[in-house]
């Protein structure tokens, strides 16, 4: 039915085609940054969303890159209700080039892998990695980043530590390939053990970055979390505990707060957008009084011509919204490599594609609207008599 | 005796201007009979194109009344007035009043997109509409690449492409010369003789002259009524 007025929808937009093209390419660049702003957003609150209940982190009080004894160690694992700790340390690794940042994580390996049971690992790896002190288990995404192959020895550069041979290089043989079960996390990351990283330490050799600790009962989280505290409270290094979800939902909301100033931004992109389409819109109905006159002298009702202007106004915000999605679809994907270094979880996702199909046709609407009215209360022969 | 077309009784228009109260028709009174070819003559502000708006339900009498093909037009509301004037009425405007991003075609098209008929039909009643006022060969020209007799022979096209019986021309050959003129009322009078119903609000006596009924007006009345 509508399909049968597209070729003078079409007509009217091509009718000041410089016009219609700057409209356009505001939208298309609208539609771009909320795209990439999405993808990002999605990436900051996916921690939260995939972190288990039933895992503690143990950090320092005063922040995260503040170290913690290697020997509350055993501390932790005697607590009432606890049953798994390994220590886990950020390692600041490169590989081959500084450019090539990758997350690497010296932790306990038996205990860690019973801490992540979502770690699936091909039958015999688990063995081989345990048996290997030099032995690392690397993600499937950074492994085909890199090509790399079990059997392989790399070398591990960190940007943090050093070696008391003065050296900041750490070869590990690759033992396997890990996975992890769907949506439970990414696989842009390499484990290794923590002894084999430690012992050659020049400095730091009796710490660690934080404890992972897995909880018997979840339902008793915050009670195991509190005895950890308190049994560290008023030493020189007094700890914070809280579950994992807490605190990937507390990192969150601190990025949250980015994301709110980027939302107030791409926001008042689209208020820019609003007012530019909806401008382009009144202006071509203004010039276009007479025509719409002749429309309804023709037999269009006031209804009609609403629709025919509202349709003109959708055609523009969809038709730059979706180019603009597209690109962002392209350039997540293009640049996707290099953001999931830093950002593992780096998509749009449906709800975000969802959101922007409802925001193209909110704006067209909204831009639509007022001309749309001015059509409809036209009076036919004012408006041919002012031809 | 044919049948009247059109009756109008005691119609009164007035406008608004401010305070000011204009009285644009007074108490005209007027019939048309089904076929008829009239040419509505008379001085600027005398209410001729006022007439011819009223008769083509584009605008609502103060009062009195107007039948039309025995419609009551002012009874109906703006909705049915839109689909009566698709269905029965064609009108042809002194600037034409064309499409320019349109073709000839899909101007001459634009009444049948109201139509429930399908696209091809469409195209080839716009086509036999065309080749009705001799522009066959410009039906994919835009109004920019046609000169002003052509211009409104596609606006004429246009007008008859629904096949209403009520023709209403407001100064058809006001922007024409002589010759484009001349084929245009030619045009006119072929579509008159193949039984529609022409209405023609004009200055121009030459082109009076091809209507077969004449009526003045002065002052929102017609003069063969008042004398």
């Amino acid at each position: 039915m509508i399909l049968k007025f597209a070729p003078l929808l079409f007509a009217n937009l091509r009718r000041h085609l410089l016009r219609t093209a700057f409209t356009l390419g505001s939208i298309i660049v609208a539609f771009l940054m909320f795209g990439l702003l999405q993808a990002m957003k999605g990436s900051f609150d996916a921690g939260a969303t995939i972190a288990g209940q039933d895992r503690l982190l143990t950090l320092h009080k005063v922040s995260i890159v503040q170290p913690l004894p290697k020997s509350y160690w055993d501390q932790i694992r005697r607590v009432d209700g606890v049953a798994f700790v390994s220590p886990v340390t950020w390692f600041g690794g490169t590989y081959q080039d500084e450019r090539n940042q990758i997350p690497v994580f010296p932790v306990d390996g038996a205990t860690y892998l019973d801490i992540y049971p979502e770690i699936v690992l091909p039958p015999g790896v688990r063995e081989r990695w345990l048996a290997d002190r030099r032995g690392a288990l690397v993600g499937r995404a950074m492994a085909n980043r890199f090509g790399f192959k079990p059997g392989q020895t790399i070398p591990l550069k960190s940007s943090i530590w050093r070696r008391g041979t003065g050296s900041s290089t750490w070869e590990v043989n690759i033992s396997g390939i890990f996975d992890v079960q769907e949506n439970k996390g990414d696989t842009m990351g390499i484990i290794m053990h923590h002894d084999y990283f430690s012992e050659s330490l020049a400095r730091g050799k009796g710490l660690v970055g934080w404890y992972v600790v897995k909880v018997r009962d979840p339902a008793k989280a915050a009670r195991v979390a509190r005895s950890i505290d308190e049994l560290f409270a008023n030493s020189p290094y007094e700890t914070t505990t809280s579950t994992e979800k807490a605190l990937a939902q507390s990192f969150a909301n601190q990025i949250g707060n980015v994301g709110k100033i980027l939302t107030g931004v791409i926001a008042a992109v689209f208020f820019t957008m609003l007012l530019v389409t909806a401008n382009t819109m009144a202006q071509s109905v203004r010039e276009r009084t007479s025509e719409l006159a002749l429309l309804k002298t023709l037999g269009f009702t006031g209804a009609g011509v609403t629709a025919l202007v509202l349709a003109e106004a959708l055609m523009l915000t969809l038709l730059g919204g979706i180019v603009g999605m597209a690109l962002a679809y392209f350039a997540v994907d293009a640049f996707g490599t290099t953001a999931r270094q830093y950002l593992p979880i780096f998509y749009i996702s449906l709800p975000a594609a969802l959101v922007a199909v409802l925001l193209m046709i909110g704006l067209g609407i909204a831009a639509g609207l007022l001309p749309a009215r001015r059509a409809m209360r036209l009076r036919i022969v004012e408006a041919l008599r002012g031809t | 005796m044919p049948e009247s077309v059109v009756v109008i009784r005691d119609l009164v228009k007035e406008f608004h201007r401010g305070p000011e109260v204009i009285r644009v028709l007074d108490g005209l009174s007027l019939d048309i009979a089904a076929g008829d070819f009239v040419a509505l003559m008379g001085p600027s502000g005398s209410g001729k194109s006022t007439l011819l708006n009223l008769i083509g339900a584009l605008d609502r009498p103060t009062s009195g009344s107007i039948r039309v093909e025995g419609l009551e037009l002012p009874n109906l509301t703006d909705g049915a007035l839109a689909h009566w004037r698709a269905g029965h009425v064609g009108f042809i405007f002194q600037m034409y009043n064309l499409l320019p991003v349109l073709t000839a075609e899909r101007n001459v098209e634009l009444p049948l997109l109201l139509s429930k008929l399908p696209a091809a039909e469409r195209r080839r009643r716009a086509r036999a509409a065309l080749k009705l006022v001799g522009l066959a060969d410009r039906a994919q020209h835009r109004p920019g690449q046609l000169s002003g007799g052509q211009e409104q022979r596609v606006g004429i096209a246009r007008a008859v492409v629904t096949d209403p019986t009520l023709l209403l021309c407001d100064e058809p050959t006001g922007d024409l010369d002589r010759k484009s003129a001349d084929e245009v009322l030619d045009l006119l009078a072929t579509l008159n003789a193949r039984g529609k119903t022409v209405i023609m609000v004009t200055h121009d006596p030459r082109a009076a002259e091809r209507a077969r009924h004449t009526l003045h007006l002065d002052k929102g009345q017609l003069l063969e009524a008042l004398q």
